[in-house]
């Protein structure tokens, strides 16, 4: 009879019971709706042990790597501890490198804590230790990298974006905890077709993701559209100019809303381009980030160019009050 | 007698069924007003526990989560006319799977079993 840990309390579950009866019956009432498998509600997460393979069947695919399973077609074969939400520890890092990306944009690149693991493409939340002030931020790095590094956007007014941007230096200690979000590469498929579309700080996972894909191998077409305002609001042209260049399959679009695109880039709304250079998009992998009026678009217009919701992972910012 | 939901291959078609039912609801702006500010992933999970429940796949839908679901969108002026919509967008996509038309019809007739229920009558 296997042994499931939630909340710090243990049930057993019966032979035959599924999970989220056995907790009903325990009188743990998880959220849950159609009992089949097919409305998702009922979304748990194993901490420890591994769900059975029909618990896993319809999850999106980076949500079954990270170990989320329907409850309600669970009938557990080991133990297993399973949580509604993830709980990450703290780690503490220092700055080992600031640059300026372009006006608004700077690099942070930190000490990679020995004991952190992660996927290109996730997040972290920063901690500003005077006053626990806590804001996420995307990983632009890959695990490969022997450092983490974000970019941080300056939001007028924004208190953790202008402390980043002015005051922390080079050598200064930061906390954060994660690693959060189910927007990441999957290798299962390397000669599908990508597509990772952005606006501005939305870069730095797709920036990882693009180098996590190359490194694993990826061998379909990557399409990568980077949009700002204006060409002064782009950045790491040149980085991604020469990914471009050194793979056949990679191609690099900068986008501008208003003036003159640069060389090889295109004027116009973000949200239209993709579907407009690339035609149906059926069967393509697609990453979004950024604004979320302009992820929700974007998420819209390539669903109807062929895309599988299924295959749409996004990663809208959303901005605290200052 | 096997269930529409398996004569169709289970759910790996219900998957293929969903994306061209919710493409075709998002292109007619008679509807769209009512999907407005929905988050698009957790609408296609709804909508795949939908033409699941109407194949007669797997499911424990009651009349009672039909009514709770609805009641809000039955405020904005969801009546008889968006559910024919909905029903014809259906119809259309099952044929699309080329689904036979003696099971497109026992299909859209469990459909219209929930329209009491999805009108809040």
């Amino acid at each position: 009879m296997p042994t499931i840990r939630f909340e710090g309390n243990d049930y057993f579950c019966a032979e035959d019971e599924t999970l989220l009866d056995s907790l009903e019956r325990h009188g743990v009432m998880l959220p849950s709706s159609c009992k089949s498998g097919a409305c998702q509600t009922c979304l748990t997460r194993a901490l420890e042990g591994v769900p059975p393979v029909a618990a896993q069947k319809g999850v999106k695919d980076t949500l079954a790597a990270q170990g989320y399973f329907l409850a309600c077609m669970c009938k557990p074969v080991e133990d297993m501890e399973i949580g509604l939400a993830s709980v990450s520890p703290k780690y503490a890092t220092q700055v080992l490198a600031k640059d300026q990306l372009n006006e608004s944009v700077v690099r942070l690149r930190l000490e990679l804590p020995t004991d952190f693991s992660y996927r290109a493409g996730q997040f972290i939340n920063v901690i500003r230790a005077s006053d626990d002030l806590t804001r996420s931020y995307s990983l632009a790095s890959i695990p490969g990298d022997d450092f983490l590094e974000l970019h941080v956007k300056r939001v007028p007014e924004g208190r953790m974006s202008t402390w980043l941007f002015d005051e922390v230096a080079v050598g200064d200690a930061l906390n954060y905890f994660g690693p959060s979000g189910d927007s990441f590469y999957l290798a299962d498929k390397p000669e599908r077709p990508l597509l990772l579309a952005g606006a501005g700080t939305g870069l730095a996972p797709l920036y990882g993701i693009l180098r996590d894909a190359l490194a694993c191998g990826h061998s379909g077409p990557v399409h990568i559209f980077h949009a700002s305002l204006a060409t002064a609001g782009l950045y790491l042209m040149d980085e991604l100019r020469a990914l471009a260049d050194g793979h056949d399959n990679v191609h690099y679009t900068p986008c501008v809303l208003h003036g003159e695109a640069p060389a090889g880039g295109m004027q116009g709304n973000i949200v239209d381009i993709p579907a407009k250079e690339l035609g149906s998009l059926r069967g393509y992998g697609v990453y979004l980030c950024g604004d979320p009026p302009i992820v929700n678009a974007l998420r819209q217009k390539i669903f109807m160019a062929g895309a599988s919701m299924k295959d749409i992972h996004s990663d809208p910012f959303v901005f605290a009050p200052a | 007698m096997s269930t529409v939901y398996e004569q169709l291959g289970g759910e790996p078609a219900i998957d293929a069924a969903v994306d061209n039912f919710y493409r075709r609801v998002l292109n007619d702006p008679y509807v769209t007003p009512f999907f407005e500010n929905t988050d698009m992933e957790r609408q296609a999970a709804k909508q795949k526990a939908f033409l699941t429940m109407v194949t007669g796949g797997p499911n424990k839908y009651t009349g009672m989560d039909m009514r709770e679901g609805h009641k809000h969108l039955v405020k904005m002026g969801l009546d008889d006319t968006h559910f024919d919509h909905i029903v014809c967008h259906l119809r259309s996509t099952l044929a699309d799977l080329s689904v036979p038309a003696e099971l497109i019809k026992t299909v859209i007739g469990v459909a219209e079993s929930t329209r009491a229920d999805v009108l809040n009558r």
